[in-house]
């Protein structure tokens, strides 16, 4: 092939790889999000205390930011399939297209339908009907993204189709086996709690602040400040131990289905049993072998075949135009398995702290946890980096390359749109997220909003959306 | 019956609804957007966008679904247009992600250097996506080279004057949309300018339908046969007459100081041109070339789809009008202000 196609191909993977990796962020985020509004507000309801709704009218105003930003960016996925993939998506929409559409149908409308309800509309449909409101957007969070993650699974491990031999078209045989194909549940597991960890840590790490600031100035923190940081803990202490054993399940069934992949992760070029473990090094794709390698002995066969005698894959046993690049996703895996093992860590400093009683005191506990704060993206963001990069060089595993997907798209155009996007989402998403830093910066106030009190709440929406006051008069046909 | 010849006919007719919903209501939100270069009044401006803010993302979840049911039901068609159309797409979704953000960013940023940036984002954004929406429908009906079944032409083919006059009279007619929304939803102030526009603005979009709808028969000599050849002429003459009783009854609604009536009068308008514009190129989905048959997925995929948006649609009907009501109801100043 000659240079300018594999230099637009080249473009064509990176613009993907850019606005999808940018894009997972906020649907990551609004996933977690929406279920930790729903829980504040379930508490409200139930306990009718005002710390869980001045919580929730703290993090709403983040929703709604968050929220946005997910739409728009998810906007251009939609698209990015046809424009940058054309022969991928004349021949895997016949199922991936028909899976999206549902995630449409069943998931982005329920969304939209009621985050209009949700953001405005405490003040006319009643308190029942708000929390139902925001229940509904929480579980459109999750079909989304157990629709989106079926896709992207089928792609990593195709089933239930057939090749039509005339145009090389997957043809849908199977929707059972298609939808809930080998790595989806892992996959769906894995990436629901990695998106509620994420969020644990976020507001984890906002809570750590704003009590580090109170001790600053010398007052105390208050009731919704602590209340978030002790939650967002509860989270990290209970939900980091499950993701490693998810994470690890997952690997294991990665192991059955690629275990090309397994083998760049790990940096393993000789196929053994009582395998080592890596713990560094730098694997040379072209003299096939991993330089300056620290291993564990025993321990890799340990981990991925849970027995001393298992036998692991080397990267050897595939041919060469058929390894992924494993000098990347020996690094990203190992990050992501690091930050999960942070986490728990911190998981379990802040149950011994509860012990101790110094949860809310022990301002080099806050310090970290002020610290930790990107850790669940950034874990998130090296998942999804192993995921992908490891399923080179194919789009469909096994069946589909990635230079045989990619659109008839010249040069210059390719050129001119990645620089468009990488300006417009440094501009955008830049400052969408100091925005969000900013939001944060505020401390939640205490009391402030008496919620059967529709003067109040105006004030406090109006601090929030000072267009959309229409709530208590205004009425007019 | 054969399932081969009318799932595609089926698919079709639930495109082109899903575009129309799109079009009607993602339009009058960025025709609100456009109207902002008009209005300078900070409290109008917020007042505007309140009417839309509850409303807004729901309407762009229409232009989602357009494009997935074209992913799953007409991979060749979405395979061989989004890259002809690679250019203008990106540059609308670049401008839609602008549009988005302003919501909420020009609120975050109120009273800072940036909210100005912010609101010039909403009005660019808004008529630089109707642009291309417009652009990129003249493009498809203009024909799009295609060989084996693959996008074969080059990056600015879609670019003539035929498509940016189809994206202005886009632009004016989200522009109308976006005003007659104002009028059924505002007072006062607002909507006086806003009659005052809507009027212009509707003189303008009549001049832009005329000359697309004398243009478009020359393009291909079956789009012109279409619309002359005996007894399809029958079926067609009620597009152009109704377009004109629509145009009467819009004058009336605007002296009249109807609320609703501009409004629907424009939805109609967008309606018959979208329906004109299907009797044109109908049965292709990709012109001159390709037919909605070449390029479906097979039935068991379709057939699939279909089923759940059977049950789905009225569904997701119901509680989008649910939510509109929630929030009815005229926007004042004062309401905005407090
Ligand atoms: C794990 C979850 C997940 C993943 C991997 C993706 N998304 Fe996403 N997406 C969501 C979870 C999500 C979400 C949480 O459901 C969002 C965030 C905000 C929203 O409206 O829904 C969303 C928004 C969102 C929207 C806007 C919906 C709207 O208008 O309301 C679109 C079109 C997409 N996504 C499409 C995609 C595509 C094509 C992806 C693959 C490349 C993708 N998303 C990856
Ligand atoms: C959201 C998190 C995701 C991230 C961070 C991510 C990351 C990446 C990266 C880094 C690549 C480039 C791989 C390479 O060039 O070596 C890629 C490619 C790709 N990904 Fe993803 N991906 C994500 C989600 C998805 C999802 C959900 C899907 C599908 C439903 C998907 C489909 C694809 C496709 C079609 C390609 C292009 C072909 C390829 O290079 O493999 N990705 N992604
Ligand atoms: C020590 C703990 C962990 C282990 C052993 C582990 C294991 C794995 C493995 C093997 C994969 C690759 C799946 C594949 O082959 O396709 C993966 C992917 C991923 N990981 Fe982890 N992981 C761990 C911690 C985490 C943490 C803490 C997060 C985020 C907070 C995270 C987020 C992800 C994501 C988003 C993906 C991509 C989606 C997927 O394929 O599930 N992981 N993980």
């Amino acid at each position: 092939m000659q240079p300018a196609h594999d230099i637009a191909l080249l473009l064509a993977r990176f613009q993907f790889a850019f606005t999808v990796g940018v894009h997972i962020i906020f649907p990551a985020f609004s996933i977690g999000l929406a279920a930790y509004l729903a829980v504040l507000e379930g508490c409200w309801l139930k306990t009718g205390r005002s710390v869980f709704l001045d919580l929730y009218r703290y993090w709403i105003k983040v929703f709604s930011i968050v929220f946005g930003m997910g739409v728009v960016s998810g906007l251009v996925m939609s698209y990015e399939f046809g424009t940058n993939w054309s022969v991928f998506s004349q021949k895997a929409g016949p199922i991936t297209g028909v899976l999206l559409s549902y995630e449409v149908m069943t998931a982005f409308f329920l969304e939209a339908g009621f985050l209009g309800i949700m953001l405005f509309g405490m003040n006319k449909v009643g308190r029942k009907l708000h929390f139902a409101a925001t229940c509904c957007v929480s579980v459109g969070t999750l079909i989304s993204m157990t629709w989106i993650l079926s896709s992207n699974s089928w792609m990593q491990t195709p089933r239930g189709y057939m090749i039509d031999p005339a145009t090389g078209r997957f043809m849908p045989a199977d929707w059972l086996a298609i939808i809930f194909n080998p790595s989806f549940p892992f996959r769906l597991v894995h990436m629901g709690l990695a998106a509620f960890l994420s969020v644990a840590f976020i507001v984890g790490a906002t809570g750590a602040w704003h009590m580090l600031k109170a001790r600053r100035e010398g007052k105390a923190a208050t009731a919704p400040v602590r209340t978030m940081f002790s939650m967002a803990m509860w989270m990290a202490a209970i939900v980091a131990p499950l993701q490693i054993m998810a994470g690890d399940a997952h690997g294991l069934n990665t192991l059955k289905y690629q275990p090309a992949k397994i083998a760049a992760m790990e940096g393993d070029w000789d196929s053994t049993a009582r395998a080592p473990e890596l713990l560094f090094g730098i694997p040379n794709m072209k003299t096939e072998h991993t330089d300056y390698a620290v291993k564990i002995p025993l321990l890799g066969s340990l981990i991925l075949t849970h027995s001393l005698e298992g036998k692991v894959p080397g990267l050897k046993d595939f041919p060469r135009d058929q390894r992924p690049p494993s000098q990347v996703i020996f690094f990203s895996f190992r990050i992501m398995v690091a930050l999960g093992v942070l986490m728990m860590l911190v998981g379990f400093w802040s149950l011994w702290l509860r012990r101790t009683r110094t949860l809310f005191t022990n301002a080099v506990f806050h310090r970290v946890a002020v610290c930790m704060a990107p850790a669940g993206f950034l874990a998130l963001l090296c998942g999804w980096v192993t995921t992908e990069v490891g399923r080179q060089p194919w789009t469909v595993y096994g069946l589909l390359r990635t230079s045989q997907s990619v659109s008839p798209i010249m040069l210059p155009s390719m050129a001119v749109t990645m620089t468009a996007f990488v300006v417009v989402y440094v501009i955008v998403f830049g400052s969408g997220i100091g925005i969000l830093v900013r939001q944060l910066g505020h401390a939640p106030q205490e009391g402030e909003q008496e919620t059967s009190s529709a003067n109040a709440s105006d004030i406090l929406a109006e601090r929030m959306h000072p267009e959309v006051i229409e709530s208590t008069s205004g009425k007019g046909a | 019956m054969d399932l081969t010849y009318w799932l595609p006919i089926i698919w079709a007719v639930i495109l082109v609804a899903a575009i129309s919903i799109y079009v009607i209501l993602d339009g009058f939100d960025l025709g609100i957007g456009m109207l902002f270069a008009l209005e300078r009044d900070p409290g109008r401006r917020n007042v505007m966008v309140s009417t839309i803010a509850p409303v807004w993302d729901g309407n762009e979840t229409w232009m989602v679904l357009g494009g997935a049911v074209l992913y799953g039901v007409f991979p060749g068609a979405y395979g061989t247009l989004l890259p002809a159309f690679y250019l203008p797409i990106i540059l609308m979704l670049l401008a839609l992600i602008f549009r988005g953000v302003a919501f909420e960013f020009r609120v975050m940023t109120h009273g800072t250097g940036r909210e100005k940036l912010w609101n010039v984002g909403f009005m660019a954004g808004s008529g630089i996506a109707a642009f291309c929406q417009g652009a990129i429908l003249g493009g498809v009906v203009q024909g799009v080279k295609v060989v084996d079944g693959a996008f074969a032409g080059s990056g600015l083919d879609w670019l003539t004057p035929f498509s940016i006059l189809c994206g202005l009279a886009v632009m004016c007619g989200y522009a109308l949309l976006g005003a007659t929304w104002l009028i059924w939803r505002t007072t006062g102030a607002l909507e006086a300018s806003c009659r005052r526009w809507a009027s212009k603005l509707a003189i303008g979009l009549f001049v832009g339908i005329v000359a697309v709808s004398l243009w478009t028969p020359l393009l291909h000599a079956p789009y012109l046969r279409r619309w002359t050849d005996w007894p399809n002429i029958v079926f067609v003459l009620p597009v152009p007459v109704l377009v004109a009783v629509l145009g009467v009854l819009f004058v009336r609604g605007l002296r009249h100081e109807h609320s609703k009536g501009p409004f629907l009068c424009a939805l109609g308008w967008f309606f018959l041109c979208l329906s004109g514009l299907g009797i044109t190129v109908w049965p292709y989905i990709v012109p001159p070339g390709l037919t909605l048959w070449d390029v479906s997925a097979p039935p068991s995929s379709q057939l699939f789809q279909l089923v759940g948006t059977v049950i789905l649609l009225p569904i997701i009907l119901t509680y989008t009008i649910y939510s509109y009501r929630v929030f009815r109801g005229k926007v004042t100043e004062t309401d905005a202000y407090h």
